[in-house]
C-alpha cells in the first residue's frame, strides 16, 4: 500500500467499512495493523489459540478445514471474527492464494473496536446474515 | 573456523588498512548499527565467509545519533536474578550483543553509571562499540551502498568504493530514514529528528503528530518548557502496559500521558490532521476527531511530525521486494528473507517485517535489539545450512532430559522470553536418528512446515497479560498446540508442569 490516502480509499471501498466518515477510516487506518502474507502462507491456523480478526485488502484466501478447501475470500471479506467473538480457536486453516493484503485487528481490541464503531458492527452482522443464508441454502 | 580474510586492502587517509576491498564475497552485509554487527559475528563463529560495509565511520547506526533525548526505552539490570554474562542474563541486559563467548557477553552494563537501568545513547554506543572492538567484528567505514543488480548466482552491489558480488546480501540498515505520512502541508513542519533544544520551545504552544513512543518521548521533554502540548493521532494511545509487549508506549514516557489524564493542560486528541499551515513564524493546524466526533484548529508556536521511519531500501522495490505497512517495511519469511526476492535477508529492526503468529495479537519482537540480536544467531546458521552446507551441531539428549530441558528453556531462555511466541526451542525425535536439539527457530517455521515428530516450546503471553509456557507437538507431520497454565512467579519447573509436560510428550520421547 503506497500511501495513507491510497490506504484511506481502499478502506472507503470496503462494505464493512462503508458507512464510516473519512476521520473514522483515518482511526480505523491506524488501528488496524497492515500485513502482507506470501502465496501458501498460513494467516489462520486451525486449533490454535490467541487469534486475530483480518479484513482483506487485496488478494485471495483458501478456507481449509482439516486439509479441504472450502470457501474462497477476497477483497472485502473479513475472516477470524467467529473466533474471536466466541473465544475459540479457529475451526478451519486460512492461507494466502497469491500474495494477499490484510488489515489485522488484535482479537482483545475487537470488542472495543465493535462498540466504537456500531455501524462495522452492524454490517458485519449483515455480512454473517447472509454467511447463514448460503449455508442454509445448501443444506 | 577462522572467517578468510581478503588479500587486498587498501590503506585509508589514516593510514589504517580498509577491509573488504571490492569483489566476490559468499554474503555481504551493509549496515554497522547492532543488527550488522550482531549478523557478523555469528557468520564469523560459523566459519562463513562475509564482508561488512557500513556508509557510517563508526559502528553504532542508529544510537549513533538517537533517541533524540539521550535516553533508551529497554532495560540493561546491572543487578539482576541472573549473572551477568550468563545466558539467562540478556534477558535482563537487552541491549548488549550476543555471543556464545562470555568475554564478549553483557558489555552495555560496563559502560553504564548507575543513575538509571535504561542506558543513555552515549553508553549504549560504547557498548557496541566495545563489542565491535573486542570481538574483532571487522567493518569496511564509510562505503555507502547505492545500487542492488541481480545475477545469475546472487547480486551485484554497486558502491561508493566499487562493486560487490554476493549470494546473499543481508541488509541492516535500520528503520532509519524520517517519514511522514502525506498530509498537506506537513513538509512545512519539522520531523521529530529535527527537534531543538526543550529550552527552545519555552513558553509555546506545541503540537506533536504521532502519538507512538517517539511522540510521547518528545511531549516528556518538553513538559518542563512548554505552555501546552497538544499529541495528536487518528487512534488512541497504546500503552505497552496495556498490550503487554513492547508494541505501544513504553512506562518511561508516560508522565505526558498522566498529565492529559489529569487534565494539567496536555491533550492526547483522537484526530486526525487535516491540514497544516504556515501563518507567519507558526502554524495553523486543522483536524477532525476520529473515536468522537470533532473539528480542530490549533494555532501553534511550533509543530513537530513525530510520524515514525522508514526503512532505506533504494532500488529493492525494483526487484520486485514485496513490502507493506504503508511501503514502509518489506514482507519477510520467518527467517527474515524478502518473501518476493529470495537470497535478499535482512537484520536488525527491519526484521519485525517478519511478524509471526501474533498471537492475542503481539506480534515478534523484532524491532528492538532485545529481539532481533535473537534473530541474526538464527539468521547465520540458517545462512550457513542452506547455503554453504555447513552442518551444525544438534547434540544428542536423553530420553529423561527432555522434559527438565524444555521447561527450564521456557523459564529462562532468553530468545524465548524477548521473542514470545516468535522464537521456540524445538526438539526432534526421530527413531534413527534419536531425540536431537534443534536449536532455536521461528515458530512460524515449525508450525507451517513439515518435518520429523518434534516438539517445540515458546513462551506465550494471553490477553490478561499471563504468560504461559506454549508447546507444540508434531506427530506425523500433524502439529498441535498445548497452552500450559501460567504461574504467578512464572516458576515453570514444578512437578505440576514436568507431569503436564511429560504426558503432553507421552510416545514421542
Amino acid at each position: 500500500m503506497a500511501s495513507r490516502v491510497e490506504l484511506i480509499d481502499t478502506l472507503a471501498g470496503l462494505a464493512l467499512f462503508a458507512d464510516l466518515s473519512r476521520p473514522q477510516l483515518e482511526a480505523v487506518a491506524h488501528t488496524f495493523e497492515e500485513e502482507y502474507f506470501a502465496d501458501g502462507q498460513r494467516i489462520l491456523r486451525q486449533g490454535f489459540s490467541g487469534s486475530n480478526l483480518y479484513v482483506i485488502v487485496s488478494g485471495q484466501a483458501g478456507v481449509h478445514v482439516d486439509g479441504a478447501q472450502r470457501a474462497v475470500l477476497s477483497r472485502g471479506d473479513f475472516f477470524g471474527e467467529i473466533s474471536v467473538l466466541l473465544g475459540e480457536p479457529p475451526a478451519a486453516d486460512v492461507v494466502a492464494v497469491g500474495p494477499l493484503r490484510c488489515l489485522a485487528l488484535p482479537g482483545s481490541d475487537v470488542e472495543s473496536f465493535l462498540l466504537t464503531f456500531p455501524r462495522v458492527s452492524y454490517r458485519m452482522l449483515q455480512a454473517e446474515a447472509r454467511r447463514v443464508r448460503t449455508a442454509n441454502l445448501w443444506r | 573456523m577462522a572467517m578468510k580474510q581478503p588479500t587486498k586492502r587498501r590503506r585509508s587517509a589514516k593510514g589504517q588498512s580498509k577491509p573488504f576491498p571490492p569483489g566476490r564475497y559468499p554474503v555481504v552485509i551493509v549496515g554497522s548499527g547492532p543488527g550488522g554487527l550482531q549478523t557478523s559475528h555469528f557468520l564469523r563463529r560459523l566459519g562463513v565467509e562475509h564482508a561488512v560495509l557500513s556508509a557510517d565511520a563508526a559502528p553504532g547506526g542508529m544510537f549513533l545519533r538517537y533517541p533524540l533525548f539521550q535516553r533508551l526505552i529497554s532495560w540493561s539490570k546491572p543487578y539482576a536474578p541472573a549473572v551477568r554474562g550468563t545466558r539467562p542474563y540478556a534477558w535482563y541486559d537487552w541491549n548488549s550483543l550476543l555471543s556464545d563467548d562470555q568475554a564478549y557477553q553483557a558489555l552495555v552494563p560496563e559502560f553504564m553509571d548507575g543513575s538509571s537501568y535504561f542506558p543513555s545513547r552515549a553508553e549504549m554506543e560504547r557498548g557496541l562499540a566495545a563489542f565491535a572492538r573486542r570481538a574483532r567484528v571487522q567493518v569496511r567505514y564509510g562505503c555507502r551502498w547505492e545500487a542492488t543488480r541481480k545475477t545469475g548466482d546472487g547480486f551485484t552491489l554497486s558502491t561508493s568504493d566499487g562493486e560487490y558480488a554476493c549470494r546473499a546480501f543481508v541488509l541492516a540498515v535500520g528503520m532509519a530514514e524520517p517519514w511522514k505520512p502525506d498530509v498537506p502541508g506537513l513538509d512545512l513542519v519539522p520531523h521529530y529528528v529535527q527537534t531543538k533544544p526543550p529550552r527552545t520551545y519555552a513558553d509555546q504552544h506545541v503540537v506533536i503528530l504521532g502519538k507512538r513512543n517517539s511522540g510521547f518521548e518528545v511531549a516528556d521533554a518538553l513538559l518542563p518548557w512548554a505552555r501546552q502540548i497538544i499529541l495528536l493521532s487518528p487512534r488512541p494511545a497504546l500503552l505497552s502496559i496495556h498490550s503487554h509487549s513492547t508494541a505501544g508506549v513504553r512506562a518511561r514516557y508516560l508522565l505526558p500521558y498522566e498529565d492529559h489524564a489529569l487534565g494539567g493542560g496536555v491533550f492526547a486528541l483522537d484526530a486526525a490532521t487535516d491540514r497544516v499551515e504556515r501563518t507567519g513564524s507558526a502554524y495553523r493546524v486543522f483536524a477532525t476527531g476520529t473515536t468522537r466526533p470533532g473539528d480542530y484548529v490549533f494555532n501553534a508556536g511550533a509543530v513537530i511530525a513525530a510520524t515514525g521511519f522508514t526503512t532505506p531500501l533504494q532500488d529493492l522495490r525494483a526487484l520486485g521486494l514485496a513490502t507493506f505497512n504503508q511501503d514502509r517495511l518489506p514482507a519477510l519469511t520467518p527467517f527474515w528473507e524478502s518473501t518476493t526476492v529470495p537470497g535478499v535477508f535482512f537484520a536488525g529492526t527491519v526484521t519485525q517485517g517478519a511478524i509471526g503468529l501474533k498471537k492475542h495479537g503481539i506480534p515478534s519482537n523484532s524491532g528492538g535489539v532485545g529481539g532481533f540480536r535473537h534473530n541474526a544467531r538464527v539468521l547465520a546458521r540458517y545462512l550457513a545450512e542452506k547455503y554453504f552446507a555447513i552442518t551444525v551441531p544438534r547434540p544428542t539428549i536423553r530420553p529423561e532430559e527432555v522434559v527438565p530441558y524444555l521447561l527450564s528453556e521456557v523459564a529462562r531462555a532468553p530468545e524465548l522470553w524477548n521473542q514470545r511466541s516468535y522464537l521456540a526451542r524445538v526438539v526432534s525425535f526421530d527413531r534413527r536418528d534419536g531425540i536431537r536439539d534443534e536449536g532455536i527457530t521461528p515458530l512460524a517455521h515449525f508450525v507451517d512446515t513439515g518435518g520429523p515428530d518434534a516438539a517445540a516450546i515458546v513462551l506465550e503471553t494471553d490477553q490478561t497479560g499471563d504468560h504461559h509456557p506454549a508447546v507444540y507437538t508434531r506427530r506425523g507431520g500433524s502439529v498441535t498446540e498445548h497452552v500450559l497454565p501460567s504461574n504467578p512467579l512464572h516458576n515453570f519447573e514444578t512437578s505440576e508442569y514436568h507431569a503436564q509436560l511429560a504426558a503432553l510428550l507421552d510416545g514421542l520421547v
